[in-house]
């Protein structure tokens, strides 16, 4: 793992227990300025938790938070003037306008009002939202809310931006618009820690750091991610894909499958020698398929290869 | 504390008041709906109890006397007897609530010595209307026998000083015309106050709890006491207002004497809002869910404020131990006030005793409310 230079969120030895569940345990890492961090995991991996944690919103069993050289845990009032929080579950108020959102929350970051207009604008354009100005925010569809989600946190120009699965159930014009603006705070400097359960848009992090029941489990840049998958991936194209799952999950060299849009991928030890296999195996089972081919791994498959690997918890 | 936030959060609550039909409802129809049930709906005061009467003379006096009993407004005659069993039986039937006995020698006893006596009998099972029916009856003959006497000297000529011949034995103070409504009505006020109070503010943090703002807004720089505030500051402008509301209601609408200065009433009930809203705050920060803390907070203010507070039955009237309950009961004090500034004109300086209990409770909530909400999630 490269340890970044300029760090700006730094992670040590973080815990939290709740009752009798382990929610994070041991999470240490470290993010540099202008880095896209995403944080992905199954359900219940421990993302929220550990993004709570930095936003100074829960307070950790032990361990370490230091955020723009400010220690969250110790004074998180004070950390909290220079990061955004985004939680998971949309935080602004449904029976306000978009606009009066924007104003209470500029308000509670005393941002002068010809301040605050002269940031929103742009944020509205970029965002397609200038017509919905006056709406409710309870009327407007799931993309809108996380954009206006997006644009409050953005009012008073936060240098550490922390967003807890900001695009589950947006539609993908809103999430292409979505990536749009991170990529220009990127380039402005801020410092995004994500958490995503889409894993396209974890791909275009630039490091991640996979969550397992709580504990941190592997983190690197995408692509060395994806190096270090154990063997090959194979994709098989196939309107049968229950029935070729099913068929060769059992087979010899076979360490996982996943069902796809389009058919399955399998991950085996040695692609050269299991493509003719799983191919013999399917047309003496009857199966229909398209093609079997060779295919560059994607973060999901991370998940079916690495964490298959993992100490079992 | 910067007021630019402590502005935001009070602009942001009154819009989300100004939207929600219920807060609404309860804010600016309760109040309203509150002074017709109880201005109407409850009332002590005695009028066209049924009695009978026995005259044993049947003079012109005597029958004039009964007359006035039929003429008052308090009285109905339902029935005329020539014995006294029958009278008993009347009672004890429930055919009457009081019997009024003309003895054989009433004009008699006038005429020779300037006095004489009617006869009552009163079913005292409930004691209050009791009394009031007794007050009233004295009321009637004392009236008959002063046109009596002033007839009778006139006749003689007389211009000497009219002595009554049957002194009132009994005067009600301050609530002259005996009125239960002057008596009730002032309390409502307080009751308006618990219940405007605790069912909004109530609510107000344990909404943000669970449509799941809470977790945006800690996370942002507001800190508790700017939250608080502002929080507090709407509801305690739609208590005012709702102050203002009931006093002309009761004042204009019904009759009820307004002895005291608005000063002293708008002091006092700042104290006492000071508590409703402090104890409903409370509530919502230590309740997660809105029907939960709307519950509770019902309970705790509403319910002793009807009940023990007075203002419909009378602290002085209850079981010892009852009694002892109501001093911590912080409507009381509130009541207590408002009863002796409507009826009695008292200030600020007859009623420091009262003022002073609600003072203190108020410091001990706001010092409470103040500390109550964490700005965590867990
Ligand atoms: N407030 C809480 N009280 C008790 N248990 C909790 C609490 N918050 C989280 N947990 C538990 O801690 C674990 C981690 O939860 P967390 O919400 O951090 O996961 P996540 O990765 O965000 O999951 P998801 O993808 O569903 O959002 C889970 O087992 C969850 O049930
Ligand atoms: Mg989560």
């Amino acid at each position: 793992m490269n340890a970044p230079t300029d760090v700006r969120v730094d992670v040590e030895a973080l815990a939290k227990r709740f009752d009798d569940v382990a929610a994070v345990e041991d999470v240490s890492f470290a993010v540099a300025q202008g880095e896209i961090f995403g944080l992905v995991g199954p359900d219940g991996a421990g993302k929220t938790t550990v993004m709570r944690m930095l936003a100074g919103v829960m307070r950790p069993d032990s361990g370490h938070i230091v955020v723009d050289k400010i220690d969250v845990v110790a004074d998180p009032e004070r950390a909290k003037r220079h990061l955004s929080y985004m939680p998971q579950r949309f935080g602004l108020y449904e029976d306000l306008t978009v606009d009066e959102n924007i104003r209470f929350y500029a308000d509670l970051f005393e941002i002068p009002r010809g301040l605050r207009d002269e940031r929103v604008g742009p944020l509205l354009a970029a965002s397609n939202m200038g017509a919905f100005r006056r709406r409710l925010a309870g009327q407007l569809s799931g993309g809108m809310k996380q954009k206006l989600g997006l644009i409050c946190a953005l009012v008073h120009t936060p240098k550490i931006l922390l967003l807890d699965e900001p695009t589950t159930g947006v539609d993908p014009v809103s999430r292409r618009d979505f990536w749009r603006i991170l990529y220009s705070l990127r380039e402005g400097g801020v410092t995004i820690v994500i958490s995503t359960a889409y894993l396209d848009e974890a791909e275009r992090c630039t490091r991640l750091a996979l969550l397992h029941h709580g504990r941190l489990r592997y983190c690197d840049t995408p692509r060395r991610l994806k190096e270090r998958m154990p063997g090959a991936l194979l994709a098989i194209a196939s309107a049968e894909a229950r029935a070729v799952r099913d068929s060769v999950a059992g087979l010899e060299g076979v360490k996982g499958v996943l069902l796809v849009g389009d058919g399955v991928r399998v991950v085996v030890d040695d692609d050269a020698r299991r493509a003719p296999e799983l191919r013999r195996a399917l047309e003496a089972a009857g199966i229909s398929f398209a093609s079997i081919a060779r295919a560059e791994p994607t973060v999901e498959d991370l998940f079916v290869g690495l964490l298959r690997e993992g100490p079992a918890s | 504390m910067r007021s630019r936030r402590l502005q935001a959060v009070a602009v942001k609550e009154v819009l989300q008041i100004w939207r929600d039909p219920i807060s609404l409802m309860i804010a600016l129809l309760m109040p309203f709906m509150q002074m017709i049930l109880l201005g109407y709906g409850v009332s002590l005061d005695v009028k066209h109890l049924p009695i009978c009467v026995f005259d044993r003379e049947a003079s012109q006096n005597s029958q004039a006397l009964l007359k006035r009993f039929q003429a008052s407004e308090y009285f109905s005659i339902v029935a005329g007897f020539d014995n006294y069993r029958d009278v008993t039986r009347a009672l004890d039937r429930g055919l009457c609530r009081l019997v009024v006995v003309v003895p054989t020698d009433f004009t008699e006893r006038l005429t020779d010595t300037g006095r004489s006596a009617v006869q009552a009998l009163v079913d005292a099972t409930d004691d209050n209307t009791a009394n009031i029916a007794i007050g009233y009856a004295q009321a009637v003959v004392t009236g008959f026998s002063s046109t009596v006497l002033i007839e009778a000297s006139a006749l003689a000529g007389s211009t000497v000083a009219v002595l009554q011949p049957i002194a009132a034995q009994s005067r009600v103070w301050f609530n002259e015309d005996l009125e239960s409504r002057n008596f009730i009505i002032p309390g409502v006020v307080a009751l308006v106050m618990a219940l405007v109070g605790a069912q909004l503010t109530s609510l107000t943090i344990s909404r943000e709890w669970e449509r799941g703002t809470m977790e945006l807004l800690v996370s942002t720089p507001v800190t508790p006491m700017e939250l608080m505030l502002g929080k507090l500051l709407p509801y305690f402008a739609i208590g005012l207002l709702d102050a203002v509301f009931c006093l002309a209601f009761a004042v204009f609408w019904f009759d009820v004497p307004f002895r005291g200065t608005l000063m002293t009433l708008f002091f006092t009930t700042s104290l006492f809002l000071t508590v409703v809203l402090g104890i409903g705050y409370l509530i919502s920060t230590g309740i997660r869910r809105q029907v939960g803390a709307a519950q509770i907070g019902l309970l705790v203010t509403l319910l002793p404020t009807t009940l023990l507070s007075g203002f419909a039955f009378p602290i002085d009237q209850m079981p010892p131990a009852v009694q002892a309950v109501t001093y911590i009961v912080f409507a009381r004090y509130y009541v207590t006030i408002l009863k002796a500034v409507f009826l009695k004109g008292s200030g600020i300086l007859d009623l420091t005793a009262p003022i002073l209990a609600m003072i203190i409770y108020a410091g001990i909530i706001a010092f409470l409310a103040a500390r109550a909400f964490r700005k965590r999630l867990d």
